[in-house]
């Protein structure tokens, strides 16, 4: 599998619209996919699934959401409430708007009333003050670096990077040599038929060069996982859903619980749109992670807290 | 900041003519005079004016208009402000000549300069 990284300018991300496969997922106006499925449609009961909350930027009070605490809080209970009891949530960062210790509790104080465990990876609003000791401090435990980490569920491996310590060039991600080292040790005793999840804030493949989102070295990481059936790679940061599938790599971005952000190459900034009143809902949302087999991607399903 | 900046000055002189009794004349040059040099606003992530022009040893103040954090990174000079939130704001004091160069350290994209002459 090789990362197409070269192109940073509206065909680059035209293509990027392509691999998506669903014309759907990007040319609707605000796209509103109520689900979508990557890998096979009727994805087995296998009796393993996780859900993926992101962005949930608690503390944000502007007009494009006054209340993300309280759409956070709806995300969960739409997680708690799933049929198909999720093993655990992850979260993909942007748990806070600034950092603050409150919104820190506020956050831990949400996940964790689902009783489900919670693994999250920091976002770039997560590490804005005290030299990232507030993040640390609540999700650190364990971990190693930055607060870098893996570990195993039913037979899956999951990696939570993190990518927003040292963003590079128009804001990219960067892994950074060290975690790139661990990565790459972490991986190698595994058995090629291990599933693999990797969750990390900011995209890991190139979304959009001119806001900066995708990361430098994303691809170095995903070179060390070329010889494995089934890669799935999660993330947040642009409060909208992305996705691609290449070869056995299959990348995913998931909604934000607070805000939808503006759909590049059409909108001027990636800041917060407002959408019309009663709507936002629709613009929030989950998504429910489950295995199929090991021998495909995940299958993902995205569902928006509302319509 | 220096105590009197221009502004503050004709701000005291123009308090000294409401004082006697000439409430309108000295207010005019307030506005040819206001400290607009020195303020760069954010607006939809865009610093605005970019670049800016300033003379040696002025404060320049950064204001954030958007509703997402955003801060100054001046890599040169090893200067970085805190994350700004809606209206927040950081300042710096410029004593050398050089062109500076800027960015927003979330958001890297955001690139302007300040000319210090």
């Amino acid at each position: 599998m090789s990362i197409d990284i070269p192109d940073p300018d509206r065909r680059g991300f035209l293509k990027c619209m392509t691999w998506a496969g669903s014309a759907a997922l990007w040319t609707v106006a605000g796209g509103i996919p109520r689900s979508h499925i990557i890998g096979q449609a009727n994805a087995a009961e296998t009796g393993f699934t996780f859900a993926q909350v992101s962005d949930s930027h608690l503390g944000f009070d502007k007009p494009a959401n006054p209340n993300v605490t309280n759409t956070f809080q709806q995300a969960l209970d739409y997680v708690t409430a799933m049929p198909e009891k999720p093993a655990f949530i992850i979260h993909t960062g942007d748990i806070t708007h600034l950092s603050k210790p409150a919104q820190f509790d506020t956050g831990a104080q949400l996940l964790g009333a689902t009783k489900l465990p919670v693994y999250t990876v920091p976002g770039e609003h997560d590490v804005l003050e005290d030299d990232r000791k507030s993040y640390l401090n609540h999700y650190g435990k364990g971990t190693k670096g930055d607060g870098w980490y893996s570990f195993n569920a039913s037979g899956v491996h999951f990696v939570g990077l993190v990518n927003v310590m040292n963003l590079q060039g128009n804001g990219l991600g960067d892994l950074g040599q060290a975690q790139l080292e661990w990565l790459e040790k972490d991986v190698k005793g595994l058995s090629s038929s291990t599933p693999i999840v990797v969750m990390a804030h900011v995209p890991l493949w190139l979304v959009y060069q001119d806001w900066g989102w995708g990361t430098a070295d994303g691809a170095q990481a995903l070179s060390y996982m070329k010889r494995f059936g089934s890669v799935t790679v999660l993330n947040g940061h642009i409060h909208q859903i992305m996705q691609k599938v290449e070869g056995h790599v299959a990348f995913h971005t998931a909604r934000s619980t607070a805000f939808p952000q503006g759909v590049p190459g059409v909108a001027q900034a990636p800041g917060p749109v407002m959408v019309p009143p009663g709507d936002l809902q629709k613009f929030l949302g989950t998504a429910k992670v489950t295995l199929v087999n090991n021998k495909t991607p995940l299958a993902i399903v995205d569902t928006p807290l509302a319509g | 900041m220096s105590v009197l900046t221009k502004a503050g000055v004709i701000a005291r002189w123009a308090m000294l003519g409401l004082l006697l009794g000439a409430p309108l004349v000295p207010l005019v040059p307030m506005v040819a005079w206001s400290d607009e040099g020195t303020q760069v606003g954010i607006d939809n992530f865009k610093f605005n004016p970019n670049p800016l022009t300033v003379e040696k040893g002025t404060e320049v103040t950064w204001t954030n208009h958007d509703d997402i954090p955003h801060s100054i990174v001046l890599n040169s000079i090893g200067v970085r402000s805190k994350a700004m939130d809606t209206d927040g704001t950081f300042a710096y004091k410029f004593d050398k000549a050089g062109t500076y160069f800027y960015v927003c350290g979330l958001h890297p994209f955001m690139q302007s300069k300040v000319v210090v002459k």
